[in-house]
C-alpha cells in the first residue's frame, strides 16, 4: 500500500502509508543511549512512549488553557471545557461507541473494571452468583471480582486456556450458567498476546442474557476496535497503554446499563443538585466523573487518538504483526529458547523463558545492551501457575518498533547465553 | 560487559546451577519462607538452631541466578555462627550489595557479591535469602516479602 504525496507544486513522490523510521521521530524518548547501547524499548505492554502531539498537548494546556471545567463562565474555562469534552467524542469515534455519553473518564482500566464491580456489580450480583472471568486474565481483571465475590457470597469461575494460550470455548460456554451475571474478559492478553474471540464470547454471554465486560487495555493500541460490532456491554481502556498519558483511560458502558447503575464516586460534578434531605444526580456521563477530573491528560489522551487516527490503525496493526511474526522466528531460532503463548490470533506480544536461565537475569543482561523487556509474571500470575513457570521475559512491540531493533533483541538473548554459560 | 562479568561471576553462577545445602530439613527447628513478588522468586529457609548457634542450615525454593547463589552461599557461610555473628553477617553483605562499603574481608567468599552494587535492581535477588534467615532466626511465621 502506498500513498502518492505531494510535496510540493513542483515533486511528486511515493511514500509507505507507515514509514516506521518516519514515525520514530515523533518520539524523542527513543533518540538516546542506554549503558552506551541505543534504546530498544520493548516493554509497550506495560506502557507506550509518547509522540511529541502528546507533550505539547499537556504543556499547551499548561501555558496557556488551564481552568477548572464545566461551571466556569470566563474564557479559559471554556476553553478547557471545549478541549476536554472534545477528547470524549474523539474517544467516542475511536472505538465507535453510539453515544459520546457512553464514555466516562476514569484514571485507566483497573479504575473502570472497579467501577463495574462496584456499581453493576454490587447491584446484580448476589449470594451463590456468578462472576465468570478467564485463566488469562490480568490481576486488574481478577482481583476487582474476586473482592465483589467475597462481599457477596459469590463466586469467582475460570475459563481454562490450552497449551497455546487459547481460550478453550466450549469449556468456557458450560461455564456459563443461570447463576452467572456477569463476564469478564481481556480482548488481548498481556502476557501471552492472545487475541480472545469477543463477539463469540458476546454471543454465547447474551444468549443467556449476561451482559460482557471488556478488559481492552492492550488491544486499542494495536486494532481496530468497534464496540457496537463486538456487541460488548462495557469496555475499559487505559490512555498510557495508546500512547497517552498515564492517569487518564475510560470506560465505554451501554447507555442504558449505565442509566441502571448507581453512582461510583460521590462529590462534585456528578450532581444536578444537592441539599441535606436529597441529591439529585447528574445525567451520563457525568454521574461517574465525580471531582475535578484530570484535565490536562484528558486532552492529551486526545491528542494521541488523533495521532493514532492519522497513522491508522489498520497500518499499525499490519508493522505490529510484521515484526512480531520477524521475531517470533528469530528467537525461536536460538537454541533453548522457548516461546510461551503460541495463539493462532496473536499480537504485539512475545512471552519467552530460557532453559535454566531465571528471566531476571535474562532482563539485566538485555539491559545492559540497552534492550528494555519486562521480566515477572506480568500481573498475571494465574498464567504462569498455568505453565508451571515463576516467570517469562516479555518483549511488547510498539508502532515505533523495527526489524533491526528485533535484530538487537535476538543478539541480545544470544548474549544472556553467553554470560550464564 | 565488564560490569555484567562483575555481577554474574563464575562462583556465582556455579553455586547458582549447583546450590549447596538445598533441600527441606524437616528437622528443622527454623524456618522462614521469603518472597520477591516482583519477579517470583521464593525461598524457605530452614535452621536448626541449638544454644544459640546454628547448627544445621539447609534452603529451598526457585529463583534467579542471584538469589539462588546467594541462598546457597549464605549457608555455608552460616553454619556454625551464632545468632548474633549471623545478623552481623548479614549487615556486613548488605552494605557490600548496596554499596555502603563494609569490610569485604569479613565476608570471605561472599565477597563476590560486591558486583551486585552495580545493579540496584538487583539488590533484593541478593538479599531474598538473607531476610528469610532472619525472620526465620527471630521466629517470624509469616514468609517475608521484599515488597
Amino acid at each position: 500500500m502506498s500513498t502518492v504525496v505531494k510535496t510540493s507544486p513542483h515533486e511528486t513522490r511515493t511514500m509507505p502509508a507507515f514509514d516506521v523510521y518516519r514515525v520514530r521521530k515523533d518520539f524523542p524518548i527513543l533518540h538516546q543511549t542506554v549503558h552506551g547501547k541505543p534504546l530498544v524499548y520493548l516493554d509497550n505492554a506495560a506502557t507506550t512512549q509518547k509522540p511529541q502531539a502528546v507533550i505539547d498537548a499537556i504543556t499547551h494546556y499548561y501555558r496557556t488553557d488551564n481552568s477548572n471545567i464545566h461551571r466556569g463562565v470566563h474564557v479559559l474555562s471554556e476553553r478547557a471545557t471545549e478541549a476536554y469534552e472534545k477528547t470524549r467524542l474523539a474517544a467516542q469515534k475511536f472505538i465507535n461507541a453510539a453515544d459520546s455519553r457512553e464514555i466516562i473518564f476514569l484514571r485507566g482500566t483497573t479504575e473502570a473494571i472497579n467501577l463495574v464491580a462496584q456499581t453493576y456489580g454490587r447491584k446484580h450480583v448476589g449470594a451463590g452468583d456468578e462472576v465468570l472471568v478467564t485463566n488469562m486474565e490480568h490481576h486488574s481483571n481478577i482481583v476487582p471480582w474476586q473482592m465483589l465475590c467475597e462481599e457477596k457470597g459469590a463466586k469467582l469461575r475460570v475459563g481454562p486456556i490450552n497449551e497455546h494460550g487459547e481460550l478453550l470455548l466450549d469449556e468456557f460456554e458450560k461455564l456459563l450458567g443461570p447463576k452467572t451475571k456477569i463476564v469478564a474478559v481481556g480482548h488481548l492478553s498481556n502476557a501471552l498476546g492472545t487475541i480472545n474471540p469477543i463477539k463469540q464470547i458476546v454471543g454465547m454471554a447474551h444468549a443467556r442474557n449476561v451482559p460482557v465486560l471488556v478488559d481492552g487495555a492492550q488491544a486499542v493500541p494495536r486494532m481496530p476496535v468497534d464496540v457496537q460490532d463486538l456487541d460488548c456491554d462495557f469496555y475499559a481502556v487505559s490512555g498510557h497503554k495508546m500512547y497517552g498519558p498515564t492517569g487518564i483511560g475510560f470506560l465505554y458502558g451501554k447507555a442504558e446499563l449505565l442509566e441502571a447503575m448507581p453512582p461510583y464516586q460521590g462529590g462534585g460534578d456528578m450532581i444536578a443538585s444537592v441539599t441535606f434531605d436529597k441529591t439529585v444526580y447528574n445525567r451520563l456521563p457525568y454521574k461517574f466523573e465525580a471531582g475535578t477530573p484530570n484535565i490536562a491528560d484528558t486532552i492529551a489522551l486526545g491528542a494521541a487518538i488523533e495521532y493514532l487516527n492519522q497513522l491508522d490503525l489498520k497500518n499499525i496493526e499490519k508493522h505490529e504483526a510484521a515484526l512480531l511474526d520477524y521475531a517470533t522466528g528469530q528467537v525461536q531460532e536460538i537454541s533453548g529458547v522457548s516461546v510461551v503463548g503460541t495463539a493462532q490470533e496473536k499480537a504485539g506480544v512475545l512471552s519467552f523463558v530460557m532453559d535454566d536461565i531465571h528471566p531476571h537475569d535474562i532482563g539485566t543482561i538485555l539491559d545492559s545492551e540497552g534492550i528494555a523487556v519486562r521480566t515477572g509474571h506480568h500481573c498475571a500470575q494465574p498464567v504462569m501457575q498455568r505453565y508451571q513457570i515463576p516467570a517469562t521475559a516479555r518483549a511488547s512491540f510498539g508502532l515505533y518498533n523495527t526489524r533491526e531493533e528485533v535484530d538487537a533483541l535476538a543478539r541480545g538473548i544470544r548474549k544472556v547465553k553467553e554470560v550464564m554459560g | 560487559m565488564q560490569e555484567l562479568r562483575e555481577l554474574y561471576q563464575e562462583t556465582i553462577l556455579e553455586h547458582s546451577r549447583k546450590p549447596r545445602n538445598y533441600g527441606e530439613l524437616p528437622s528443622a527447628n527454623h524456618k522462614a519462607e521469603g518472597f520477591n513478588p516482583l519477579c517470583g522468586d521464593h525461598y524457605t529457609v530452614f535452621l536448626n538452631v541449638k544454644d544459640g548457634a546454628i547448627t544445621e542450615i539447609t534452603f529451598h525454593g526457585a529463583g534467579c541466578a542471584i538469589s539462588k547463589a546467594s541462598a546457597s552461599m549464605m549457608t555455608q557461610s552460616l553454619k556454625g555462627k551464632s545468632a548474633q555473628e549471623a545478623e552481623a553477617l548479614f549487615g556486613q553483605f548488605h552494605d557490600l550489595v548496596t554499596g555502603n562499603g563494609g569490610q569485604p574481608e569479613k565476608l570471605g567468599k561472599l565477597a563476590v557479591f560486591a558486583g551486585v552494587s552495580e545493579f540496584p535492581l538487583r539488590v533484593k535477588c541478593a538479599t531474598l535469602a538473607w531476610h528469610a534467615m532472619r525472620a526465620a532466626l527471630h521466629g517470624d511465621q509469616d514468609a517475608v516479602s521484599t515488597e
